[in-house]
């Protein structure tokens, strides 16, 4: 085991720890958004929107996100220059990144996931709750607001810290498009010093570490939840 | 290759130079690894739970260690990680008795690696199902004097079975997704079939489409044969509503 190397590539391996907390931060605080759109459409839409979710949802978590990824890059991003105006526009720095292309196809696959954890809490939601919060005349808007959405999350809370975990592990993908994450800095140590294990090694430590600190927020966060045991 | 004037159907062709058939051909690949990492995945999952849920002290950890460091690492760097070292201890196993190299092939290195990664989370998934058999029963199988092998067969497997079967069809689903990770240690499987054939024809868009609809295929079928298992396995429960 050998590990002079990391005397000269910490600064890259810091940067790359960045670029994959970013893009797990992105995708899970933009994809939980859209989960949360998805999931009522789920519930409460009617049949066209309800079917449209479900299909969304299907599609997403049938095909592999390598698959979901690559298309979005090679695939989108191939058609995109031939957009009249988009070269020269302000936009285009960002869409020529991979960054980019990462950071949207893991929001939309994280959404994809959290819809369907997100729609059995709703409907674990009592009945009687909502109607105490109708009959106190709330609209609906509020009705989600301060009683059906806060109730659903804390019942998910232990399966969204899971999503989070699955969701950071699969940011390794992003290497495969051009992003410099953690995983994509172990490669290059890999093709600069012929080293194998040891970059894994020293990458593998800092998920690990970042999955024990996910689930240390969520156990505190979880404590805080005033349920009778 | 002069593609730019093929049109999306000769592109998708079956012979060549359409690329149908050595994306169907990566389709087949892909199930084929999926198939024989989740029956590997199975016999270590089996084992793994039984092991854990015996009284065996070093057995029960160093399976604590296996499930709880694979669930942990991402997939990717597994794969990788696994497929390196795997090859080159085989390798250095053989030095060590005086052989020549082997060039592992890639379906065996992948299968074999896919397998390990899938038993540890089918070791959790059958431990959990086991645990909830009801121990009446399985006393109740050992008072009648059933050997051990005998009442695995009879009672324990039917009962687990119903209770396992929602975790085991996910690993099943994430086992064929997953393996499209394996093109990135180079085996030609879908994803990476999907992508030469994008590089070559210039036509990234419509070749991931088609893969993505493979994939979701292989996903839909695999639900309605799963489904019909479950309607067996549990055909001698009560219905729920």
């Amino acid at each position: 085991m050998n590990f002079e190397w990391i005397a000269k590539y910490w600064p890259l391996l810091i940067d790359g720890a960045f670029q994959t907390v970013a893009l797990l931060v992105i995708s899970v605080g933009f994809g939980f958004v859209l989960a949360v759109g998805l999931a009522f459409a789920r519930v409460s839409g009617g049949p066209v929107i309800r079917n449209l979710a479900l299909g969304y949802s299907t599609v997403f978590r049938g095909t592999p996100l390598l698959i979901q990824l690559w298309l979005l890059y090679y695939g989108v991003g191939s058609l995109l220059p031939m957009v009249p105006g988009l070269r020269q526009s302000f936009l285009w720095p960002i869409l020529r990144e991979g960054f980019f292309f990462a950071a949207l196809s893991f929001t939309l696959n994280f959404a994809a996931y959290q819809s369907e954890v997100l729609r059995g809490a709703l409907l674990s939601v009592p009945k009687g709750e909502l109607e105490a919060g109708r009959s106190l005349g709330m609209s609906p808007f509020m009705l989600i607001r301060r009683i059906w959405l806060p109730r659903a999350i804390r019942t998910a809370l232990p399966t969204i810290a899971g999503e989070i975990v699955l969701q950071l592990k699969a940011t390794p993908l992003a290497f495969t498009v051009t992003v410099m994450d953690l995983y994509a800095v172990a490669f290059k140590v890999r093709q600069d010093t012929l080293l194998v294990y040891e970059p894994l090694l020293v990458v593998t430590l800092f998920y690990v570490a970042l999955t024990a600190l996910i689930t240390r927020a969520f156990g505190v966060v979880e404590a805080q939840v005033p349920i009778r045991r | 290759m002069a593609t730019g004037s093929m049109t999306a159907w000769q592109l998708l062709a079956l012979q060549p130079p359409g690329w149908g058939g050595a994306l169907l051909t990566g389709a087949a690949t892909t199930v084929a690894i999926s198939a024989c990492a989740y029956t590997i995945g199975l016999v270590i999952g089996l084992l793994g739970a039984l092991g854990k849920l015996s009284d065996n002290r070093p057995v029960g950890l160093i399976l604590k260690g296996y499930t709880s460091v694979i669930r942990a690492v991402p997939e990717l760097i597994l794969i990788v990680g696994l497929y390196y070292a795997g090859t080159d201890g085989l390798n250095r196993l053989l030095m060590a008795f005086g052989l020549p190299p082997v060039e592992v092939n890639g379906f065996v290195a992948a299968v074999a690696v896919l397998g390990f990664v899938q038993g540890a989370y089918m070791t959790e998934v059958l431990r959990g199902a086991i645990l909830a058999i009801p121990t009446g029963q399985l006393e109740a199988a050992r008072a009648f004097g059933m050997s051990p092998l005998l009442r695995f067969r009879r009672v324990t497997l039917p009962a687990l079975l119903p209770n396992a079967l929602p975790g085991m069809a996910n690993l099943w689903m994430s086992v064929t997704k997953d393996s499209a990770l394996v093109a990135m240690v180079g085996y030609q499987e879908l994803a990476l079939t999907t992508r030469l054939a994008g590089a070559n024809t210039k036509e990234y868009f419509l070749f991931f489409l088609a893969a993505a609809v493979l994939y979701l295929v292989i996903t839909l079928l695999s639900n309605l044969v799963f489904h019909g298992i479950e309607r067996r396995v549990r055909r001698g429960q009560r219905p729920a509503h």
